[in-house]
């Protein structure tokens, strides 16, 4: 695993309002690998769409580093070059949306084709069709109009169209939430697929951490612009070490008793998520934390590596956490650790 | 046979008979479609159907000058002796020729400049394009048209150069709205992403989109400008004597009422009856051009 | 066995386009004893916001229409209802929080008008201005919103989702409802809100003795919030039972479809999911609706509609697997 197919480094995108600078993303880092899903969880204000649309160019970056293949893409979509707009693809989350309602399917899928030449021009017609046929929708669709189809049929033609070009990267922008759980199966099970067939890359975004689960191979949460802690999947769900990933995990709905058993339960929802524009100073998390302790509302933690692939940004591993405090919530954190 | 059986074909066919089923549930936009298929047929094929069509012309009878409404002449004769309901249905030609010549030029030039104010709305050439369109917006369309002919010699072609002139800047602020808030949306962004030009994405994902706005605008425009061509005819400045036009036959008209109301009133009634069919259908319009949904 | 406070019997609903009716419900039949909570379960387009439209008398008319069944609330026909008759059982009787609380509050008056207006008309007798104000901070500080003085003056877009969702809920509960009607009430919020939303709801009921009828299409949230559920496809309730009876044996294979299709939290992939998509109403499956996307489909079920019978005691399904009755 050494040369990453994307790599993020102090990622920021801040906006100007009215009301103030909203840190959407804050000093994101990390690395996305060929053939590989990383996940990006979190709730609203986390930014998670934000660095997608960053890595996507519909953002420029404030500040930081954004390179694709060893390339700098840290500019807007209007300046990269045709070649890197081949390679990076996206999924929207709204299938209404993101086709347009006034072409027919047949002109969507080509334009990709037409626009990177990935089919010669005698060809397209039949390469729509096969395109079709890989998102096992049949080929008299490509005569009808979005509003036609259903919302998991648009989605499956958004997935067709981003694989028209024969990307390498794929950002899925929560593809499956406005969809029904029965076509989420379907859908999901395709991008898998694709995923083994094609060896793409996915950056995946949803805030459903089921779905997560059994997509990605590491995750990111994001809360309030930053990452609190990356994992490979397995750990990131077995052992979770940030207080937030706690909190989340331990308020997802589920439906069978194991999930139940192995959710978190120490930690119980408290508090209202921050707005953006006026983060918490310190760790964001600090005003909903269960375990909060003194230096969590004055400094903000550094992204640590606590072991081979798990980083988690929180004082608590902080190796000069265990100096000060007496505070009876982290003698409290304490012990629960050693549990 | 095969051409039908295409499936594109067979679902434009299908969307237009829903179409007109949609169209035809709404009574107003049917009379106003009636209305404007007689003044086509009437304008179209004038010379065959105006009983006197050489009266159109040059022509003149003092004998008969003067005339009211009678069997002989159904709208009465002007000072020339000329039958006016054959001038009307000629009058006809002109008007719908004002308001075809007008629109198929300033439609164009509107949607063009429209769509790239719109995109580009905030850079230079947004600005640009808005601000001067914001200073023909200004003036009084009437008014303006009004210079543009006095400085020119009247004619009916200069009249439809000026009115063209007042018109397009109506498109170009109607597709500049529709363009910015397009311009956002997820399916422009997915072409600019993928690696669209910017000619495809203005002309092939947004304009679409604003195509039935634009053509709800132009049959509603189409009464307007026919008004105004009628009312620079009426101050001398469109087409000039001996054209039939309707403006200039009520201009000639009103100096004789109200004792010889029929020479203004028949040629008013004409221009009414028009502006009002073009109104009523584009009405039915925005029925029409709406999506089906599932 | 008491009476039950709501029952829903044999519920066929049409709505008229221009292709033909569209054949929305087909016979949904459901009971809510008092002080319970029901979860009603399907996914998109499948009827169930049709239904409780019906119950609260906002089914649009044209183009919808009851073209069969019945509803009772505490045994008084709402069918026949007028809109006067309904303006009085709601609020007291029937109260409802809406999916997007955003919407659900008018954003040109204050949390405190519209909470104090939703009191003033859903009493049951009328009270004094001052009363009205205490209970509306009783309401408010029930929902644990902190200063309640502060957000009586506040309009809705000055509070965030989570608490924009706690005023809906205060103005449902503030008029003592018997029944409660919440259509996917935390849908819209973010998942750690949404956990507080749906305690907060859950406790709420319990103190006040209140009905329930949760509306969603998450099973995870139904278990966390239901005593019985019923699940709902197409238009018909193909399987009602007890919360740990479904969820341990589910028995109408769209159920278990539907079971399996939830990603989860242990791993383990994404199952195949339900073959097919919803069917059409213009001109649904005949007889079970669910049948062309079954995979254990008999020949019997093409033809005729089965009927919701009773299992167990707490169980009951319409599928021809497992009884032998059908529709007339």
């Amino acid at each position: 695993m050494d040369n990453p197919l994307l790599h993020t480094e102090d990622l920021c995108k801040f906006f100007k309002t009215p009301r103030g600078t909203v840190r959407a993303a804050d000093r994101v880092s990390f690395d996305l690998y060929e053939g590989e899903t990383l996940g990006l969880v979190g709730e609203s204000g986390s930014g998670k769409s934000t660095v997608a649309y960053t890595v996507m160019g519909l953002h420029s970056p404030t500040s930081g580093k954004v390179e694709f293949a060893g390339q700098d893409i840290a500019k807007p979509v209007a300046k990269r070059a045709r070649s890197l707009k081949k390679q990076i693809q996206i999924v929207f989350q709204d299938p209404g949306t993101s086709l347009n309602s006034r072409r027919t399917i047949q002109q969507i899928l080509e334009l990709p084709l037409r626009v990177h030449n990935t089919a010669p021009r005698g060809n397209r017609k039949a390469r729509v069709a096969e395109l079709l046929r890989m998102v096992e929708l049949p080929e008299e669709y490509m005569y009808k109009s979005p509003h036609a189809l259903g919302g998991g049929e648009r989605q499956m033609v958004a997935i067709a169209r981003a694989l028209a070009s024969e990307p390498r990267l794929i950002i899925l922008d929560e593809p499956t939430s406005a969809l029904d759980v029965s076509i989420q199966a379907k859908i999901i099970n395709m991008l898998i697929e694709f995923q083994k067939q094609f060896n793409l890359a996915y950056l995946f975004i949803t805030h459903d951490l089921s779905l997560m689960r059994n997509v990605s191979h590491r995750v990111a949460i994001l809360y309030l612009g930053k990452i609190c802690e990356v994992a490979p999947t397995e750990q990131f769900f077995r052992a979770p070490e940030h207080p937030y990933t706690k909190m989340l995990l331990s308020s997802i709905p589920v439906i069978t008793d194991d999930e139940v058993a192995m959710r978190p339960t120490k930690s119980v929802s408290t508090g209202e998520i921050p707005s953006p524009v006026n983060v918490p100073p310190g760790c964001g998390f600090s005003t909903r934390c269960p375990v909060k302790f003194a230096p969590c509302s004055v400094d903000i933690p550094e992204l640590l590596r606590i072991n081979e692939d798990h980083w988690v940004r929180c004082h608590l591993f902080h190796p000069a956490a265990d100096v000060e405090c007496n505070d009876p919530c982290f003698v409290e954190a304490e012990a629960e650790e050693h549990t | 046979m095969r051409f039908f059986s295409h499936p594109l074909v067979k679902r434009r066919i299908e969307a237009a008979r829903k179409g007109w089923y949609k169209f035809s549930k709404n009574p107003v936009s049917l009379v106003g479609l009636s209305v404007i298929v007689l003044i086509l047929i009437l304008a179209i094929f004038a010379p065959y159907v105006a009983p006197n069509p050489e009266h159109a012309g040059r022509y003149v009878n003092f004998a008969e000058s003067n005339q009211p409404p009678s069997l002989h002449h159904w709208f009465g004769t002007d000072t020339f002796g000329r039958d006016i309901l054959s001038r009307v249905f000629f009058g006809f030609r002109y008007s719908l020729i004002m308001g075809l010549v007008v629109l198929a030029i300033a439609t164009p030039i509107g949607v063009v400049l429209g769509l790239l104010a719109g995109y580009y709305r905030n850079r230079w050439i947004g600005t640009l394009i808005m601000r001067i369109t914001d200073i023909f917006l200004a003036v009084p369309p009437l008014i303006l048209a009004l210079v543009v002919c006095s400085i020119l010699t009247p004619s009916l072609f200069n009249a439809m150069m000026a009115v063209t002139l007042v018109w397009w800047p109506w498109y170009c602020r109607l597709v500049y709205g529709l363009a910015s808030s397009y311009r956002g949306e997820f399916f422009v962004q997915a072409a600019e992403v993928t690696g669209a030009t910017k000619a495809h994405i203005l002309f092939r994902e947004i304009l679409p989109n604003c195509v039935s706005s634009i053509f709800t605008k132009m049959s509603l425009d189409m009464g307007w400008v026919i008004l105004i061509g009628a009312s620079l005819s009426y101050v001398g400045l469109g087409a000039q004597p001996p054209t039939p036009d309707l403006g200039t036959m009520v201009a000639d008209g009103a100096k004789y009422l109200p004792a010889q109301w029929w020479i203004a009133i028949f040629p008013a009634l004409a221009i009414m009856l028009t502006v009002l069919g073009f109104n009523l259908i584009g009405d039915g319009f925005r029925d029409l051009f709406a999506l089906e949904e599932v | 066995m008491t009476d039950p406070i709501l029952e829903i019997a044999d519920l066929h609903v049409e709505f008229k386009t221009y292709e033909g009716p569209l054949k929305v419900l087909n016979g949904v039949s459901m009971s809510v004893q008092p002080g319970r909570r029901v979860g009603l379960v399907g996914e998109a387009g499948c009827g169930k916001t049709t239904t409780m439209r019906c119950v609260l008398g906002i089914l649009p008319n044209p183009p919808g229409k009851i073209t069969k069944g019945s509803i009772h609330f505490h045994g008084q026909d709402l069918l026949h209802f007028s809109k006067r008759e309904f303006q009085r059982i709601r609020g007291h009787g029937i109260s409802m929080i809406f999916q997007d609380p955003t919407a659900a509050l008018n954003p040109v008056f204050t949390v405190g008008d519209q909470l104090e207006t939703a009191i003033r008309y859903g009493s049951k007798q009328t009270a004094s201005r001052k009363e009205i104000r205490h209970r509306a901070l009783k309401a408010l500080s029930e929902v644990q919103l902190p200063d309640t003085e502060r957000i009586l003056t506040c309009f809705p877009v000055e509070l965030s989702g989570g608490m924009r969702q706690r005023v809906c809920i205060a103005m449902a509960l503030a008029t003592e409802p018997e029944l409660l009607i919440a259509d996917e009430p935390t849908t819209s919020l973010d998942v750690t809100i949404q956990d507080q939303i749906l305690r907060l709801l859950y406790d709420l009921v319990e103190n006040h003795g209140t009905a329930v009828i949760f509306i969603t299409h998450s099973l995870g949230v139904v278990r966390e919030m239901a005593d019985e559920v019923y699940v709902m496809y197409a238009g018909n309730i193909v399987e009602g039972a007890s919360k740990d009876e479904l969820f341990h044996a589910p028995l109408h294979p769209y159920t278990q479809g539907l079971m399996s299709a939830v990603p989860k939290l242990t791993g383990g992939g994404v199952a195949e999911g339900i073959p097919g998509r919803i069917p059409e109403y213009i001109s649904p499956p005949g007889g079970c609706r669910f049948h062309p996307r079954c995979t254990r489909a008999m020949s019997r079920c093409a033809g005729e509609c089965p009927q919701f019978v009773t299992i167990h005691p707490s169980h009951q399904v319409a599928c021809f697997l497992h009884s032998g009755e059908s529709h007339g």
